[in-house]
């Protein structure tokens, strides 16, 4: 049963289309996350959400009931935003508190579950700190522990870590998502990031240009891109263009060289994708597409192989395991196993 | 970047005495043991100073400025602050011809302000009082008011507003608690110029004034109309006294250069 | 009008893009409209009546007669005494601009180039007096003037630039200088925050290829700060022109300037009839003047202002 419902919810600007046909339901307790380059929308839908922002058609429920003529003060919404937005003239207890206050919380209850709050995102003692005087993972953390402590139906996060850097924001992925699932409260998180989405959420809505191009796990929409948008933007991804040919009884795939018993779908001019991670490397007498190693990048934990095919330019991303692995001008054959493939219509991409 | 050369320094210092010289001849004076002007002044007394105490209006004047220039300001706030929150936040049409009308204070000649105020208190019969010359001063002021005030909400996070807001916040509460502590560093500056604008006015107060509501500077004009003692720069001495210490004060809490910054544009 | 007021005024895209529910659109006349009736009840109205003020007739025993006649306009028109004041009341403002150009301009680049703590003290020495009343500044000056054995010429002479005493009190001479003085700080503030947008670099690069510091000067700082000079220049004018208690005081009774005459019709001859058109003539010549000069500065300099 859907707890968070977005129905056929449009946004335009003026003349400009920013949000369009957007439908999505989330489960109670679900981890979703709006994934796609800035400019696709997904703010604008975090917006229309919180209530900031109208919708300029569809409708968005809670639970069943219609936020539209729900005032953003009284949607009961928790909110982590891009720049904290913390209260820089309140202590970081006083901002905890603010939401509770707001709602006539009485001041005993509220200092216990401003202390539990502070203990649970890791600040027990910094609650008389001022917002300034606390570094960017804190203020994060009190951001997190504000919108928390009003045990919000919803949780919405807005690019809540792209201000830390790479070390401190992998560690508040973890966290962020053990507090998730402690607390089970459901969460939307909006960013650019496919490795952070990937890692925090139980499903990804992809989007491009205000719509939606794929919902689905985050493995789902990894190793079976919707869309050649998708594929692109989830990690990298080989393309080689090639054909579907009859052949006397049944149908195959041609490519350079290569042959494979064609799957059912597409015929004519195709495109072969195919993960850097999923090649192999066969020597010269193997079926696979004939390639020249270009160069040779040593990226610590793996290998990173820029080749030139017979069908264009190819990536291969090989483990550090302590094999040999071949040199920068070597010929070689790439081979993948047929599951790995996948086949879209069209030539070029 | 590179020091100033000897040609430089000298021009500066010449320029410092041009600066300063007027201003260091009205407190030299004011120490003047003699009856009449006389300079160089030779010996230091203080009878001036205490003479000031038998001419009551010098002192009722001084009450009269502080009053209107504090409560003026006050006044001017209470209409610029919710001003400045809709122009920095909503485009909405005529903006921007709402703001060239609160601006205008700034363009138009203060004698006319005079001429058109005191004609227009004549006409509704409150020409000569103390609330007629309040509100002058409101329009007079508002403008330094209104500038700050502005340039803190434009340069105010929206994001707290709205973090605030999906915490339960609305309304009233929203600015008490949230908005105004936040632009308050503004409002304050913009509060203390527009009380320095209104203090120091003499142009348009003079149309306006009358006995028992004179501002100290309409005082000290017209008693420099009719004459130049040794008591008027003893006023004086006090005025530049009381500004010296509100200027360090206003340079340590917020800059000077900031607030004058918005003093500058008069024109605009 | 200035670059400055027109970024302060222009709305984030952020505020309005959270403004389109229909609530949120009534808000902002909500919150304009209090000060919006005070300015129209308080600031339109009488300039409205000043204006009309302006076309009744006066007469010496009928006191205001609340007809329309041209009477007023047709004696500033005709009367040479009202030519010869706006003339001196322009004349007195430009020479006070130039002088606080040539004084001010150098100053602040003297100032930009000192170093801290100098600096922020002679800033203050310089921008302070701003604060300071003008009629205890201008008093200043009346010492200063006073009379055949006044400081100022007692120094000249004794400094050997002059050999006989110089009238500065009741002379134009005098009034530009004191109002010079009392204008000074706006042309150093205009002047200072050119100077604050350029390169701190930009000197060295220009040594760096060769030239010297009076090239330095002349073709690469004059040229960017000149924009600064014109817009203290236009404020310097239009305060100047419409300035009241330094011409009163210095230029006494006699060398009248458009506000001075404007306060004796009022309050002296009582005929506010033609005070009235004499102050709505000074607003519409130095409304006229400023707009006018701002067109023009903000063309020449359209990619400065940027």
């Amino acid at each position: 049963m859907a707890f968070l419902e977005l129905d056929h919810v449009s946004k335009r600007f003026g003349g400009h289309v920013a949000v369009e046909g957007f439908c999505l339901s989330v489960a109670k307790g679900e981890f979703i996350s709006f994934l796609g380059p800035s400019g696709c929308g997904k703010t604008t839908t975090l917006q229309m959400i919180a209530g900031f922002l109208d919708p300029s058609g569809g409708a968005i429920r809670l639970d069943g009931r219609d936020l539209a003529r729900v005032r953003p003060a009284r949607r009961g919404l928790g909110i982590v935003f891009q720049s904290y937005a913390l209260f820089p003239h309140l202590t970081a207890a006083e901002n905890i508190a603010f939401g509770l206050e707001m709602r006539g919380v009485p001041r005993a209850e509220r200092e216990a579950r401003v202390r539990d709050a502070l203990a649970m995102v890791g600040l027990a003692g910094y609650g008389e700190r001022h917002p300034r005087r606390m570094s960017g993972g804190q203020q994060q953390r009190v951001a997190l522990a504000r919108a928390l402590v009003i045990r919000p139906d919803v949780l919405l996060l807005d690019e809540p870590l792209s201000n830390l850097d790479a070390k401190l924001r992998e560690d508040m992925q973890i966290e962020l998502r053990q507090i998730q699932r402690n607390l089970g409260t459901t969460t939307v998180l909006v960013t650019h990031d496919q490795t952070e989405a990937m890692a925090l959420s139980d499903r990804i809505v992809v989007m491009s240009k205000g719509r939606i191009e794929q919902i689905g796990t985050p493995h789902e929409t990894y190793e079976r891109p919707a869309s050649a948008f998708v594929s692109h933007f989830l990690g990298k991804t080989n393309e080689f263009p090639a054909e579907v040919r009859p052949n006397g009884s049944g149908r195959v795939l041609v490519a350079g060289s290569c042959r494979w018993p064609a799957p059912a779908g597409p015929s004519g001019a195709v495109t072969i994708t195919v993960r850097p991670e999923k090649v192999a490397f066969a020597d010269g007498t193997a079926d696979g597409l004939a390639a020249r190693i270009a160069n040779r990048i040593f990226q610590g934990n793996h290998w990173l192989f820029q080749c030139e095919t017979e069908c264009g330019a190819a990536l291969v991303v090989r483990q550090n395991n302590g094999e040999r692995q071949p040199a920068e001008g070597e010929a070689v054959r790439l081979v993948w196993r047929a599951e790995d493939m996948g086949l879209r219509r069209g030539g070029e991409a | 970047m590179s020091r100033n050369g000897p040609l430089s320094l000298l021009f500066h210092a010449v320029f410092v005495v041009f600066m300063l010289a007027p201003i260091a001849v009205v407190c030299l004076v004011a120490f003047t043991p003699e009856g009449y002007l006389s300079l160089p002044v030779n010996g230091f007394s203080l009878r001036w100073f205490r003479a000031l105490a038998s001419y009551p209006e010098f002192i009722d004047a001084f009450w009269v400025s502080l009053w209107v220039g504090a409560a003026s300001s006050f006044i001017a706030l209470g209409f610029a602050i919710p001003a400045a929150l809709a122009v920095a936040r909503h485009q909405f049409p005529g903006r921007e011809a709402i703001s060239a009308l609160f601006l205008s204070p700034l363009m138009i000649p203060h004698v006319v302000l005079g001429v058109a105020f005191l004609r227009f208190f004549t006409q509704i019969g409150i020409s000569g009082t103390f609330p007629a010359l309040l509100v002058a001063h409101v329009i007079l002021v508002f403008p330094f008011a209104l500038r700050l005030t502005l340039a803190a909400a434009v340069g105010m996070d929206r994001s707290v507003e709205m973090a605030a807001v999906s915490l339960g916040a609305n309304g009233w509460t929203l600015f008490r608690r949230i908005t105004l502590p936040l632009i308050l560093p503004g409002v304050v500056s913009g509060w203390a110029l527009a009380f320095i604008q209104s203090f120091d006015e003499v142009t348009m107060t003079v149309f306006l004034a009358a006995p028992g509501v004179e501002t100290l500077p309409v005082r000290m004009f017209l008693y420099v109309q009719d004459n130049i003692d040794p008591l008027v720069t003893s006023v004086s001495a006090c005025v530049i006294a009381i500004t010296m210490i509100a200027l360090v004060l206003l340079d340590r809490f917020y800059g000077l250069d900031r607030v004058l910054a918005g003093h500058s544009d008069r024109s605009s | 009008m200035t670059a400055t007021a027109a970024t302060t005024t222009a709305a984030p895209p952020a505020a309005a893009a959270a403004s389109t529910s229909a609530s949120a659109q009534r808000a902002p006349w909500a919150l304009v409209l209090p000060a919006l009736a005070l300015f129209v009840a308080v600031l339109v109205v009488p300039l409205a009546m000043t204006v009309l003020l302006s076309f009744h007739n006066w007469g010496q025993y009928t006191g205001i007669e609340p007809v329309l006649v041209l009477k007023n306009w047709a004696e500033i028109w005709s009367d040479g005494y009202f030519l010869e004041m706006f003339v001196r009341t322009f004349r007195i403002a430009a020479l006070a601009t130039v002088l606080t150009a040539l004084l001010g301009a150098p100053e602040a680049y003297i100032l930009h180039r000192m170093r801290p703590p100098w600096k922020g003290l002679f800033l203050l020495v310089v921008l302070g007096p701003l604060l300071i009343s003008v009629v205890a500044r201008t008093l200043g000056w009346a010492l200063l003037f006073g009379g055949e054995n006044g400081v100022a010429n007692k120094g000249l002479i004794a400094l050997g630039l002059i050999d006989r005493p110089l009238p500065f009190m009741f002379t134009e001479t005098g009034v530009v200088i004191a109002l010079a003085h009392v204008m000074m700080p706006f042309m150093v503030l205009s002047v200072w925050a050119a100077l604050q947008r350029l390169d701190p670099q930009i000197e060295n690069a220009a040594t760096s290829l060769g030239a010297g510091s009076l090239t330095v000067i002349g073709r690469i700082i004059l040229p960017q700060i000149m924009p600064g000079i014109l817009a203290g220049g236009i404020i310097v004018f239009s305060l100047s022109a419409s300035a009241f208690a330094t011409p009163a005081i210095i230029g006494g009774r006699r060398l009248k300037v458009a506000s001075t005459l404007a306060y004796d019709e009022f309050l002296n001859t009582l005929n506010w009839p033609l005070g009235a058109a004499v102050a709505v003539l000074l607003l519409l010549a130095i409304v006229l003047i400023v707009v006018g000069s701002n067109a023009l500065i903000e063309r020449r300099y359209a990619e400065v202002f940027r």
